[in-house]
């Protein structure tokens, strides 16, 4: 399977996925990708290339071949399960729409 | 099947054009048609390679910024230049097309990129008109591009106009300072105003009747306005904003069409445009050349730092 944003081929430097965290309290959020020979260039180039503008306080690099995602031509059956299963839902349950704090 | 589409084929268009009808983004992982990834690849490609080209011609000026905030200014925008120019390489590498296969295209001379960066900037009043006119007219036209269908571009743009805006408004405020300064200040904003008005609304690409593309790239929601309903936005755009700056716009046929609502203006010189895209502007050579030079001239670091990059994996598994 292959990772998301990887595209193979003769790069001379392999990818890396970038999270970033905005501020403390916060996930590390997906902001993009970068080339960079090693992890310790990655977290180097990414501060450069995504918090140019104080955008972070914290940054994950992930070499992206290391990431395994779930098949996307199987989407439908792989989350079939919560589908119909509106009772998982707070707004499922509607006579108690007029009592407060419910 | 006969016609050589199977049915995985038919369900993904399908899909696709589902997506496309409900104002859905197109993921790298959807099937999508080969001529839409093409498109993509070679429009978002070409975007890239023009922020990166886009660098060349106010690095020139770095040096020569008249003051050090002016010098830090420039650099910033430069830096965001190379950024933007690697945002949408990520985006364009999610299509397929790597990287460094980017690259050579770009260094070669096969790649396109914008035709406005083939033009100099002889004078300080051109990172004005640059900022201004140039980013101005890229803003008009990448605004739309947030919401173009496939995912990663609209994402990267997003990005891209957020930063694009201290571009606009640092150009702007160039020229400002240079009208409000002596007469031959004013009148070196006014001459590269003179320069920089048409390319800049060439920008927007051929007329509408002369742009075989932007019906397909409309149709698959890439493009969300025609090039001429942009470039008559940004020029109703310009007139009120060269009044504040005191400068003329060098179209006299520049005039408020109360019927339509818009400004009206003249026609543009598109066989000036159709030369220097086809290589023969100011420029093309001297940019193209610098820029391989540049990548050349740092192959042996990224080599080096590939082989310590190595030596080191080797060391944590020897250990």
């Amino acid at each position: 399977m292959t990772s998301p944003g990887e595209s193979g081929g003769r790069e001379t430097w392999p990818l890396w996925e970038v999270f970033v965290r905005s501020s403390r309290g916060l996930s590390h959020v997906h902001a993009g990708s970068l080339h960079a020979p090693d992890e310790i260039m990655a977290v180097r180039n990414a501060r450069d290339l995504y918090t140019r503008r104080a955008e972070g306080v914290s940054i994950w690099v992930v070499p992206a071949s290391a990431i395994t995602a779930s098949d996307p031509d199987a989407r439908g059956a792989f989350f079939e399960s919560p589908q119909g299963k509106e009772y998982r839902h707070a707004t499922y349950y509607t006579e108690s729409d007029s009592v407060p704090h419910l | 099947m006969a016609d050589g589409t199977s049915v995985d084929d038919e369900a993904g268009a399908a899909r696709f054009a589902q997506l496309l009808a409900d104002e859905q983004r197109v993921e790298p992982t959807d099937w999508m048609p080969e001529g839409y990834r093409k498109t993509l690849v070679r429009q978002i490609s070409q975007h890239a390679h023009s922020e990166i080209i886009g660098m060349q011609p106010e690095g020139n000026w770095i040096t020569r910024a008249p003051s050090l905030k002016r010098k830090a200014i420039l650099m910033a925008k430069v830096q965001d230049e190379a950024g933007h120019g690697l945002y949408l390489y990520s985006a364009a590498q999610t299509l397929g097309t790597d990287r460094d296969t980017m690259f050579e295209q770009l260094i070669t001379g096969k790649a396109k990129y914008s035709s406005i960066f083939n033009y100099t900037t002889p004078t300080w009043a051109d990172m004005g008109s640059i900022g201004w006119l140039v980013d101005g007219a890229a803003i008009c036209n990448q605004v739309p591009l947030c919401r173009a269908s496939y995912g990663p571009y609209a994402r990267a743009m997003v990005r891209i106009c957020k930063e694009e805006s201290f571009h606009q408004r640092q150009g702007f405020e160039i020229l400002l300072t240079l009208m409000r300064g002596t007469e031959e200040q004013r009148a070196m904003a006014q001459e590269s105003v003179n320069r920089w008005y048409a390319p800049a609304l060439m920008m927007f690409g051929p007329p509408d009747d002369d742009s075989p593309n932007s019906k397909q790239s409309m149709a698959w929601n890439i493009k969300r306005f025609s090039n001429d309903d942009l470039r008559q936005r940004f020029v109703d755009m310009l007139v009120p904003q060269a009044e504040i700056l005191g400068v003329t716009l060098p179209d006299p046929a520049i005039k408020w069409n109360e019927e339509r609502g818009h400004y009206d203006f003249g026609d543009l010189d598109w066989a000036e445009f159709h030369e220097v895209l086809a290589g023969r502007g100011p420029a093309n050579s001297i940019r193209v050349a610098r820029r391989r030079q540049a990548h050349e001239d740092g192959a042996w670091v990224r080599e080096a730092a590939r082989a310590y990059a190595d030596a080191r994996a080797d060391e944590r598994l020897a250990s």
